[in-house]
């Protein structure tokens, strides 16, 4: 089966991104395709590679990068909503130099965009199952 | 590209979280997809479509008005819960008067909001493809 998840929650605070990975890494195992995960709302923080928690707990960002979930053209399906993400200071390199500011926090294995994005996973997977309060 | 039946779940109160004012930019993005939308009012989500919002003392923007720019954009299947209305005091008086105009009916001026019980909207739900909760 195909799948997309939406993501609304931030890491660490709430556990839906953690719920969400799991349930991503159990899908793939068992055959299914996670098609795209959206992060929106204070989801976006989930993209941050300045995410330095303690040794001993877990790394929800990397978690997510080691999933490597990509398409077909090696581009990563990790999507973080361009609009959520810049009000609440998440950047990349492309939107850091747009804004005129120094440095971006997005991690390497997510990319930024529209929520077009979100309908259109909305549109092309058989489920779309979103995470959050 | 395939029609899908969305429905937006709305499950919060327009301020105090960000839930609202998202839920409410996805579904302006939606309706540029083409798709068979509707809207779902519910808990406190009924607050949303409260007349007479005001937010000057919250420094924060009102955007109750952009719900009347969905009949425009043909979203007009807003659904709430009755349920939900009583358990807040509130009645059909309270809430904006949202419409569109009907093409199949010479542009006549209709409703869009429709005040269901819950388990009306249960029905809905199910017979949705996608349904996104904010």
């Amino acid at each position: 089966m195909k799948i997309s998840i939406q993501i609304n929650e931030g890491p660490y605070q709430h556990q839906a991104s953690d719920t969400a990975y799991l349930f991503a890494k159990a899908a793939i195992d068992a055959g299914h395709e996670i098609f795209r995960v959206f992060f929106y709302h204070d989801g976006v923080n989930n993209a941050s590679r300045f995410t330095m928690p303690p040794q001993d707990d877990r790394n929800v960002v990397n978690q997510w990068a080691e999933l490597n979930i990509k398409n077909a053209s090696g581009e990563p399906e990790l999507v973080v909503c361009i609009a959520a993400a810049l009000r609440r200071g998440m950047l990349d390199e492309s939107e850091a130099n747009k804004n005129g500011v120094e440095g971006n926090n997005i991690h390497p294995a997510f990319r930024i965009s529209g929520l077009g994005q979100l309908i259109e996973a909305g549109i092309q997977s058989d489920r779309l199952v979103v995470f959050g309060d | 590209m395939a029609t899908k039946k969305f429905m937006y779940l709305n499950r919060k109160a327009s301020y105090g979280t960000a839930y609202a004012i998202e839920s409410l930019e996805v579904v302006l993005i939606a309706a540029a997809f083409d798709q068979d939308v509707s809207l779902a009012f519910i808990d406190d989500g009924v607050y949303q479509i409260v007349e007479g919002q005001n937010t000057d003392g919250i420094g924060m923007k009102n955007f109750s008005k952009t719900f009347h720019a969905l009949g425009d954009y043909d979203i007009n299947k807003l659904y709430v819960s009755a349920e939900s209305l009583v358990e807040r005091g509130l009645t059909a008086d309270d809430l904006m008067s949202l419409v569109y105009e009907d093409e199949d009916d010479d542009w006549a001026e209709k409703p869009s909001v429709k005040i269901v019980s819950n388990a009306e909207l249960t029905k809905i739900m199910s017979d949705q493809d996608v349904c996104l909760s904010f």
